[in-house]
């Protein structure tokens, strides 16, 4: 197998696990915010690993930017929702500055 | 071998998702249901082929109608309407044989479809050169077939004073949905100001690449739309009142734009037809004008009827 | 390429029915909008990992770039509509 399949392979399978353990960690953690944790794994990581995995099969270099471009805006689109939806739920008297 | 699994999963999946929406009794779980349904349709239709309508699914599907959904909703809990008394019986078996009637004829006729393409695209692609675009949905939708989408932005005005039409009297001439606000140096505001920009960018990209690649007017101005309304969820800009003429002005300005076009192609022998020189040109000057108004109208329909008095 | 690819995409379609077991069973609302969170982030992979594979391309690259930008709109007007007012954002604390 050629070096850019086996990258492929290696860091496509990486981002599928942090894909399966945040959805495990959604099914089996005990409370909403534990849940919210799981979650933030596999938008953060699973999806860089799985971007970067597809990167050697790119067929011109805009598109490579293409990709990083996308897993940048899911970045930051995911931790503004994270911190949001804990907001939302945390117990008034858990808001530490007001 | 794979490629069928793949497709398999998916297609069960979304039937999954799609009872759970519609057969569920909680409205909240039916709308969040209908998110998924969205983003999952997005990928279907990515990999039957069709990226054109799976950029308009993933814009307006699981990102506009969630928007859409949810606000309403939250509207309605907070008003404490009372929920009709559901159907009976007989009602519900009429809608059920209906509803089977027509999934029985679509399963009839895609299974008629021949699914190595024919149909159209031989038409279409003997054409394609003289429609002065490259990319044969918007060689369709802009110049073969501009009647239809003259008439569909049409009909986006025609909801827009329909949903205005449900303001109270003593509202009119205030704007529409109720003043909101966040807080100033926290982390929505904060991606409320980083986001417009990039919207902006995604969305004429995805409107000017749309001659040659998949894209188009339709979805660039959802992207538009949506990130303007995530300015206006974070306080950071107000909607205007729906009786300003520059409101009115912007929301007219495409479908006319298109319409006058389409007449000056009357006088010279078709309507709406487009002389192959000019083509492209015309049909760039067109989607800009589609997108300014269709966006502005999507947003103004999200943040629907005037809720507040005149100042 | 193509058939790993695949299989790496079908895999994580598996991670999406997990999300929507929770998007059903979930106890709280704020349960149901992270496993739809999930599902988006979900899809945007499998478009990324069917790019290379797909009938037209790279440009199904576009679909993720638009999917990634609007998924987060849906819990945004979320926690706006559970706040105190309905307008207001959860970081102003009562």
């Amino acid at each position: 197998m050629s070096l850019a399949a086996l990258f492929t392979v290696v860091f496509t399978s990486a981002g599928l696990f942090f894909f399966i353990a945040g959805a495990v960690g959604m099914i089996r953690f005990p409370d909403m915010h534990s849940r919210l944790h799981a979650l933030t794994k596999a938008d953060n990581l699973g999806l860089g690993l799985i971007v970067i995995g597809v990167m050697p099969q790119v067929d011109r270099p805009v598109t490579a930017l293409k990709l990083v471009f996308i897993w940048a805006l899911a970045l930051v689109a995911s931790a503004v929702t994270a911190q949001l939806l804990a907001r939302s739920a945390a117990p008034p008297d858990l808001c530490e500055d007001g | 071998m794979i490629g069928p699994a793949f497709d398999l999963l998916l297609a069960l999946i979304v039937i999954a998702v799609a009872l759970a929406a519609t057969l569920g009794r909680d409205n909240f779980g039916a709308v969040v249901f209908f998110i998924v349904y969205g983003s999952l349709l997005a990928v279907a239709w990515t990999r039957l082929g069709a990226v054109d309508v799976a950029l308009a699914e993933a814009a307006i599907g699981a990102g506009l109608t969630g928007l859409l959904l949810v606000g309403a909703l939250a509207r309605l809990s907070r008003l404490e309407v009372f929920s009709p008394k559901p159907p009976g019986a007989g009602a519900r078996a009429l809608c059920a044989l209906t509803a089977a009637s027509v999934a029985a004829v679509v399963a009839y006729a895609l299974t008629g479809l021949d699914p190595d393409g024919g149909g159209l695209t031989e038409t279409v692609a003997a054409d394609l050169d003289r429609s002065g675009v490259q990319n044969p949905v918007t060689a369709v939708l802009l110049n073969f077939r501009g009647y239809d989408t003259l008439l569909e932005s049409i009909v986006l005005l025609v909801v827009l004073v329909g949903v205005w039409s449900l303001a109270q009297d003593r509202h009119w001439g205030g704007a529409p949905g109720l003043a909101q606000h966040a807080r100033p140096d926290g982390v929505l505001a904060t991606f409320a100001r980083a986001l417009p920009p990039i919207g902006l960018l995604i969305g004429v990209y995805v409107v000017w690449v749309g001659t040659s690649e998949p894209g188009g007017a339709f979805q660039g101005a959802t992207i538009l739309a949506a990130v303007w309304l995530l300015a206006a969820m974070a306080g950071l800009t107000d909607a205007p009142s729906v009786t300003r003429r520059s409101v009115r002005v912007i929301v007219i300005a495409g479908p006319a734009l298109f319409l006058a076009i389409g007449t000056v192609g009357a006088l010279a022998g078709t309507f709406l037809a487009l002389p192959p020189d000019h083509a492209k040109r015309l049909i760039q000057v067109i989607e800009a004008g589609l997108t300014i108004s269709i966006a502005a109208t999507l947003a103004l329909l999200v943040l629907g009827f005037p809720q507040r008095a005149p100042p | 390429m193509t058939d790993w690819l695949l299989i790496i995409a079908a895999l994580t379609l598996v991670s999406v029915a997990a999300a929507l077991w929770r998007v059903a069973s979930g106890p709280t609302t704020v349960d149901r909008m992270m496993g739809a969170q999930l599902v988006g982030t979900s899809g945007v992979a499998i478009l990324i990992l069917l790019a290379p594979t797909s009938r037209s391309g790279w440009a199904a690259l576009d679909v993720a770039v638009v999917l990634a930008l609007l998924a987060a709109f849906a819990s945004i007007a979320f926690v706006k509509a559970v706040s105190r007012d309905g307008r207001g954002d959860p970081e102003e604390d009562a």
